[in-house]
């Protein structure tokens, strides 16, 4: 396969669909719109970041530097991250719909403020070098990319596998009852803020292994990966495939990610300029692109595509009844 | 009670009057040979420095009156049409940009230009344009975009965020556009609003001889007159009636036979014109720059959590609260240590809201329904 799309593409793709799903996970099985999914990538690779990196506090990137064992950094961080991750959800769980959505996005924003402003973890310009510090199961990422490439797409069908298993025990099956309708099932007697924190620390599991491939990919973390623009544009992401559909996570992360390397240099005119840092006007397009989808089909892609494939089983079976009385009015 | 239910009362009654009697007496200011321990922040106590502590005040309550402006705007639209307005901060940035624009094409300095070379006129010009235009951009987002989807609420979050997104894209593209030659045109780089020259003085409060910044005083008084007018709006005008009817129950309201359409884009209107009237004020008060739109959603959303949606008290306290949490942990964490502790100020954000959710999930004065 041509290097660049496997490695920068479809790599993208694995790692951004991850996190979308951690998104879509909670949108589709749990009815709350969570934009700390970023944030909470980000607070992964930042922790993995700290703990990897060899160097001592300080020097030319900010940060630990503890230069832990890389697997070892990789298991904190997941679980240091999940922590988190129930502490927000603690706080946001008794909140529904859009309330949740408003807090969850101060939860990303004040993320973004304390990476930017607390120095020892992190600071403006972030940590850097952190593919040099991958586990020995990955290797030097630079040198042969392949092996991320591979673990990317092991743990993207892994995180595939794991949602659609969750969501049928009786948890996952409990948490779409809490979706439908929390005060039926309060007075079921389940502890509805409780299902909700724990649906929380999941995605951000989910999210944290996004994160953590991320940093291996491009091997630097820093508040400007998770601010507001990344955020919306995970949501974009999210939305593009399908809010309610699993497999629009990776579906909207490649629409995404193709779009974003293809329409950089694009500049239309009147619009925007090109070719500069602020890669012309492909926030405009992309704004565009969202604003059609969820005007038109707040499904995403797969809501489209379902609604196609219903239409086309509805016919199918119009047709199948005409034949059938057709046949049995010519017996 | 249980005492599940008191104990953590308590123990949130005791940090919370830790607090007050850390900055009230603990602190310390830092020795002059540098380092110090748990006790040192760049003040000192109450006690020992009322003038700082008083400044630290001044400040946090006038910064709450340009909360006020910019937040009460979101809180009336969230209130009345159950509407997150995402774009609340693009229309902060460009009702900024544009005054600036204004500004600069009236005086004619370029760049920063010294207040001493702006009158009221010059000030005042640029907030009566930039306001409407602000305004007829929320109409026109309103009416195009979020009239027929009513009781959609996450269809709408996602358009105001999609028209967030265009707009804040946009304002990169065009704006600044009037600097001086050899300063950077376009995308989106910081630019100065300037206060008419009489506001550029200290004033002496004749309290343990602190002088304050008269310019930051009017920023208050702009932010009381706001408030006092919201109140008189919607306490003793009809049309105010009908909002807070429908701010109670939208359905009964529109069943009554009120024409309710008009009432949202009423509201709409006034809550983005707010929206630019804080800009024009604040970026008076520091600068405009791209990336601010995000800091100002920030603030709108904070301000209507804490206080809850709906009210203009509710939003009073709201900004109040978060402006004295955001000053005084950034003037009375410790400072003991390199780096240390008032870079932690972002966090005190995130425990206020914790808090308030802990005990009251629709804020402070937040209603159901």
């Amino acid at each position: 396969m041509n290097g660049y799309w496997s490695h920068q593409i479809f790599l993208q793709t694995f790692l951004f669909g991850i996190a979308a799903a951690s998104l879509i996970f909670l949108s589709a099985y749990g009815g709350m719109v969570s934009l700390a999914q970023t944030a909470l990538f980000g607070i992964a690779g930042v922790i993995i970041g700290n703990l990897a990196t060899k160097g001592g506090a300080g020097g030319t990137s900010k940060g630990l530097h503890l230069g832990w064992d890389p697997t070892v950094a990789l298991v904190v961080a997941v679980v240091m991250t999940t922590v988190i991750g129930l502490i927000f959800g603690a706080v946001a769980a008794r909140s529904a719909g859009i309330y949740f959505l408003m807090i969850t996005l101060t939860f990303s924003v004040i993320a973004t403020y304390t990476l930017g402003q607390v120095t020892n973890i992190s600071g403006f310009s972030g940590i850097g070098g952190i593919s040099s510090y991958t586990p020995g199961w990955i290797g030097d990422v630079l040198a042969h990319p392949d092996r991320l490439y591979y673990v990317a797409l092991a743990v993207a069908a892994a995180v595939y596998v794991l949602i659609r298993y969750i969501v049928r025990t009786p948890f996952g099956l409990s948490l779409q009852g809490v979706r439908d309708d929390p005060v039926r099932m309060a007075s079921l007697g389940y502890h509805v803020p409780l299902h909700r924190t724990l649906a929380f620390g999941f995605a951000a599991f989910i999210a944290s292994l996004g994160g953590i491939l991320y940093v291996w990919w491009s091997g630097q973390i820093s508040p400007g990966n998770v601010d507001l623009p990344e955020t919306i544009n995970l949501l974009i992401m999210a939305v593009i495939g399908g809010l309610f559909r699993i497999e629009g996570a990776w579906l909207g992360a490649f629409v995404f990610i193709v779009i974003q390397n293809y329409v950089r240099d694009f500049s239309v005119p009147g619009l925007g300029f090109g070719g500069t840092l602020f890669g012309g006007s492909f926030n405009t397009i992309v704004g565009i692109i969202f604003l059609v989808i969820v005007l038109a089909s707040p499904g995403g892609l797969m809501g489209a595509w379902d609604r196609i494939v219903a239409e086309i089983a509805r016919r199918r079976g119009l047709m199948r009844t005409a034949d059938e009385s057709a046949a049995g009015a010519g017996n | 009670m249980r005492p599940s239910q008191v104990v953590p009362k308590i123990v949130v009654a005791l940090a919370v009057l830790f607090a007050i009697l850390y900055v009230a007496v603990i602190a310390q200011q830092s020795p002059v040979t540098g380092g110090g321990g748990w006790r040192t922040t760049t003040f000192g106590s109450a006690i020992n420095d009322p003038g700082s502590f008083l400044r630290v005040l001044l400040d946090s309550i006038t910064f709450a009156g340009a909360l006020f402006i910019v937040a009460s705007g979101f809180a009336l639209i969230f209130g009345l049409m159950r509407v997150v307005n995402m774009a609340h901060g693009s229309f902060y940035l460009l009702g900024g940009y544009i005054a600036y624009e204004i500004q600069q094409t009236m005086t004619g300095q370029g760049f920063s230009i010294p207040s001493s070379e702006v009158n009221t006129w010059d000030w005042l010009v640029p907030l009566l344009v930039a306001v409407p235009c602000i305004a007829v951009v929320g109409l026109v987002t309103q009416q195009a975009f979020l009239r027929w989807n009513q009781g959609q609420e996450l269809r709408q979050a996602l358009i105001t965020i999609a028209i967030s997104v265009i707009i804040a894209d946009q304002i990169i593209a065009h704006f600044p556009r009037s600097v001086s030659t050899g300063a950077q045109r376009l995308g989106g780089n910081a630019v100065d609003l300037t206060w008419p020259g009489w506001t550029d003085r200290l004033v002496d409060l004749h309290v343990w001889g602190v002088y304050y910044s008269l310019a930051r005083l009017v920023m208050l008084a702009i932010g009381l007159a706001i408030g006092i007018g919201l109140w008189l709006w919607l306490y003793r005008t009809k049309t105010g009636m009908v909002i807070r009817a429908g701010v109670d129950d939208q359905k009964m309201t529109a069943a009554l036979g009120i024409n309710i359409q008009r009432t949202f884009a009423i509201s709409f209107v006034v809550g983005s014109a707010l929206a630019g009237l804080g800009s024009v004020v604040w970026a008076s008060q520091g600068n405009i720059a791209s990336g601010q739109d995000a800091q100002w959603l920030l603030n709108s959303l904070v301000v209507v959590i804490v206080g809850g949606m709906g009210s203009i008290f509710g939003a009073a306290a709201g900004a109040i609260l978060y402006a004295f949490v955001l000053d005084f942990s950034g003037s009375y964490l410790p400072t003991a240590g390199a780096d240390c502790c008032t870079q932690y100020s972002p966090i005190f954000t995130f425990i206020l809201i914790a808090l308030v959710l802990a005990f009251r999930p629709r804020g402070l004065f937040g209603r159901d329904g």
